[in-house]
């Protein structure tokens, strides 16, 4: 089935089966590796990107909801050389350590500061709540998240 | 008693442009951007994709091994251990485990096969359906009756490793108590816990152009996987290279050699690439964990202080169907069994046994969390059953400078007492009220929450064990390559940051730019070998090691140009462009001793001291607990950079809660793991982790490069401990069973005494 939509910014149309993941359109369709898989059941959010500006796991979206829909990923986040707030607030933070949840983190807090541009930290731990890292123990992520546009 | 009356203070070490800042991580901005590539972004041209047929029974033969008929048609490629060129083994510290467990299984979820096709789906179904029938044998699942029972699976009695630790005369000390004194005993218990990398396994086996193979992964140890490979393919044609690596904690030491063989050997059947990557509930099902553990404690204390006077421990391991790097958890969880404690009468026996589940391997902190879960509950039972404060009980105890450890190792510069001090600074003062009925996932306005509030102490053995860096030699290569200098090392990022320490290290010692200074890519066809990346020894030891080589360098270019100065100056005078390398490997002073026939000795180069408190609310309904802040003050030697210093502190610690309350194995009659999800294998996430405050105390090790320890291990060693006391405090349930679900805080409920405050 052949759909079109945006993707960071772009226009792009895939073949595909109606019921293919968004997270394989993405990763070996169009070869855009930055969104990664943790667990394939919505469970991790290391997958997760936008869908017209909304959070959500890119495992758990069929391509057949994609139709015409702009659709972000953390390849899309910064302005060519200028890193999005959210990116230069987790290096500067120490919020990614093995980067491997990060994509997924940057997402869901850059959908949250969006909408909050200074949330609360109490906020901030809510709205990463479906992302899962092992290595930091989420301070500097919370940190990195509470302070970037601050 | 003042920290100052106890300690050393630490001296400010002196201020550096590299060392001791939080520079930016160096492969920062590629994880920020998506740019980074781990193993499953990569996609060689011709790529076949590998899976794995597993056994689904404990103990087996194997009577038959087929492809169905379907998947054989259509020319999905089977490979089993007829297919290995050299031994079906896994070579690591002993050769029982097989490579492929082609004709006999010892464990659910062992690969018995492999498959590669096309796409990922084709071999993923082709490894579910393919045919395999079992002559099925019994298996023997309990630790507590392996040693020398009639069910062999190692060796002569199912032992991988039983040592005894024997300081002063323990049975002469319960022989002739004092006056005043009591025996007191307990029995603890931990399950096993997963690492949970969010990168599962993975490994790319691609031809060689000119013969032989490149395995390209995710992994700690790239010479692990290379010592493993040459027996398996039975030459060294072949190199090993890491990926960028999505978390190991252990996870990925040992078990990635598998892995890299099963890549291998697909690829050498099929001539083509072979992409292995897998899946989140396979992961789960089929690699190590973290040890269970069942120990035994009988102390005799003074009635009035709580002071040890005589201890046996008695550790019980159970290690899987394979020896993996057992021995090494059992050798290191009895070496940690009697935490940070003086105690001059001591038996410390620790078995390893063999049983038939999959097996258990490395996981962060190698047996000490463990331990230190048997010592920190015993010091509270110590402390219950007199009617003394179990912070008075451990200030009693706690180590002092010239005391000696079970193994017999004089202490120096201990740090307990002054991380005691710094922790108890930071906690919030009185425990404030409760927090968690309006906190998202609390229990409402409703909810009956018992505020309460936890400490515990931990130490923490940095390097390897006893001779075991003298023995390694360690390498490191620094070279000097055009105005740049480039580092060689086997050590891995695998989140916890050597990309950025060793170029701060390196870039310091030779007065150059960050910007100037980087690790070449740990490729093992350019790399020494300098140890696996594990053991809390990658900086301290490792470090050390780049240190010296760098120093070499700047001696060999000095030698160069005829003179010793400012690096560029001396650059602007070479003549040659040729680039100088030099290589630089680990040695010591050999002034630690130690003996590992009898245990005794210096078992540790350097110690890092360690204490939490965690402040929570325990739902008195539910049996749940809200964490709400976590204090850590540990001793790092030097923290070479403070934010990645920090933030290993920090996920070590949210680690250990997860291993507190929420992370249970549940094991099904195979006992292969039941709840092989991240839907009911429950790690914390950031509502459920508290706010930390973490305050790096510098005790400078003379061995380490600037006075580094290691310390990747010991903030998973006793947050668990604390949480356990700060639930009896608030309710006098006593845990002494990890992990503590709301299922088990409520029947401990059941049966507490009043709440003792």
């Amino acid at each position: 089935m052949k759909i079109e939509f945006t993707l960071n910014e772009r226009p792009v149309r895939v073949d595909v089966a109606p019921m293919a993941r968004l997270l394989d359109v993405l990763r070996e369709d169009l070869r855009v590796t930055g969104t990664k898989e943790g667990c394939g059941e919505g469970e991790c959010g290391a997958c997760t990107v936008l869908v017209d500006g909304r959070a959500v796991n890119a495992c758990l979206i069929p391509a057949i909801q994609l139709r015409g829909a702009q659709v972000q990923t953390v390849e899309g986040l910064a302005r060519s050389e200028r890193l999005h707030p959210i990116q230069q607030a987790f290096l500067e933070h120490g919020g990614a350590q093995c980067g491997i949840c990060t994509p997924g983190f940057l997402m869901a807090a850059a959908e949250l500061l969006h909408r909050e541009p200074h949330p609360s930290r109490a906020q901030v731990r809510e709205a990463l709540a479906g992302n899962l890292c092992r290595c930091t123990g989420y301070q500097k992520i919370v940190d990195a998240v509470a302070e970037a546009l601050s | 008693m003042s920290a100052s009356t106890l300690q050393p203070a630490p001296q400010t070490p002196p201020a550096l442009a590299l060392v001791g800042q939080g520079v930016v991580r160096t492969d920062g901005h590629a994880k920020v951007t998506g740019q980074a590539l781990y193993v499953d972004d990569v996609r060689p041209e011709g790529c076949l994709y590998g899976a794995t047929i597993r056994s689904t029974v404990a103990h087996a033969r194997v009577t038959r091994l087929a492809l169905h008929p379907d998947d054989a048609a259509a020319g999905v490629v089977l490979v089993t251990a007829a297919d290995i060129p050299g031994e079906n083994v896994v070579a690591l510290m002993t050769d029982d485990q097989p490579a492929l467990a082609s004709a006999y299984t010892k464990h659910v979820a062992e690969a018995v096969a492999l498959v590669a096709a096309p796409n990922r789906e084709q071999a993923l179904a082709a490894a579910q359906r393919a045919v395999v029938e079992y002559d099925v044998l019994p298996a023997l699942f309990d630790p507590e009756v392996s040693r020398g029972h009639e069910i062999r699976l190692f060796g002569a009695d199912n032992v991988f490793s039983h040592l005894t630790i024997r300081h002063g005369d323990a049975t002469g000390a319960f022989a002739n108590p004092p006056a005043g004194s009591r025996v007191v005993e307990g029995v603890y218990r931990c399950g096993h816990q997963e690492q949970l990398y969010i990168e599962t396994q993975g490994m790319i086996a691609t031809p060689r152009p000119g013969g032989g193979l490149t395995l390209f992964g995710s992994m700690q140890c790239p010479y692990y996987v290379h010592k493993a490979l040459k027996r398996v393919l039975g030459h060294t044609d072949f190199n090993v290279v890491q990926a960028v690596t999505g978390g190991g904690f252990g996870g990925k030491e040992e078990y990635p050699s598998l892995v890299a063989i099963h890549a291998a050997l697909l690829a050498l059947k099929t001539g083509r690439p072979v992409k292995l990557i897998y899946r989140r509930d396979e992961d789960l099902r089929a690699t190590t964990k973290r040890h269970p553990m069942r120990a035994r404690y009988r102390t005799l204390v003074d009635a009035g202080t709580g002071r040890l006077l005589a201890a046996e421990a008695e550790l019980l391991f159970d290690g899987g169907a394979y020896n993996t790097l057992s021995p090494v958890v059992n050798s290191r969880g009895a070496i940690h069994a009697l935490g940070p404690y003086r105690c001059d009468h001591a038996v410390i026996d620790a078995l390893m046994v063999a049983t038939h589940t999959p097996p258990n391997g490395a996981f962060r902190g190698f047996g000490a969390p463990q331990a230190h879960w048997s010592a920190e509950r015993h010091i509270d039972r110590i402390a219950r059953v007199l009617g003394l404060d179990p912070l008075a009980v451990r200030r009693t105890n706690m180590y002092r400078d010239g005391d000696r450890t079970p193994t017999g190792q004089v202490l120096r510069d201990v740090g307990i007492g002054i991380v005691l001090e710094r922790a108890l600074e930071r906690a919030e003062k009185p425990l404030p009220p409760r927090l968690a009925a309006t906190r998202p996932g609390g229990g409402g306005p409703a909810a009956r929450l018992v505020p309460s509030r936890g400490l515990a102490l931990a130490w923490h053995g940095c390097g390897f064990t006893g001779n075991g860096e003298a023995a390694l030699k360690g390498k490191a290569d620094v070279a000097l390559e055009g105005r740049d200098v480039v580092i060689y090392i086997a050590s891995t990022d695998i989140g916890q940051g050597p990309e950025t320490i060793f170029p701060q290290i390196v870039a310091e010692t030779l007065g150059l730019p960050l910007a100037r200074v980087r690790n070449a890519p740990h490729d093992t066809a350019q790399v020494p070998d300098s140890g696996p990346t594990v053991a809390s020894r990658t900086t301290m030891v490792v470090g050390g090691v780049a240190q010296k080589a760098a120093r070499k360098l700047r001696d060999a270019l000095a030698a160069e140009v005829g003179f010793d100065g400012d690096f560029d100056r001396m650059l602007a005078a070479r003549k040659s462009t040729a680039n100088l390398r030099v290589q630089a490997e680990y040695t010591d002073d050999g002034s630690l001793v130690w003996d590992p026939k009898t245990y005794q000795g210096d078992a540790y180069p350097a110690f890092g001291w360690a204490c939490v408190i965690v402040d929570l609310d325990v739902d008195a309904d539910t049996g749940e607990v809200f964490y709400r802040r976590l204090v850590q003050a540990t001793d790092v030697g030097r923290a070479i950079n403070p934010v990645l210093c920090s933030g290993q502190l920090e996920g070590g610690a949210l680690q250990a809660l997860g291993f507190a309350t929420s992370e249970e194995l549940v094991l099904d009659a195979q006992h292969g793991m039941r709840n092989n999800r991240l839907t009911n294998y429950i790690i914390p996430t950031a509502l459920d982790a508290p706010e930390m405050e973490t305050v790096l105390v510098e005790i400078p090790f003379a061995g380490g490069p600037f006075g580094a320890k290691g310390i990747g291990e010991i903030p998973h060693d006793v947050p668990h401990a604390a949480v356990a006391q700060a639930i009896e405090r608030a309710t006098g349930a006593v845990l002494d069973r990890l992990p503590m679900t709301p299922e088990r805080v409520l029947a401990a409920l059941d049966t507490a005494a009043e709440p003792s405050a």
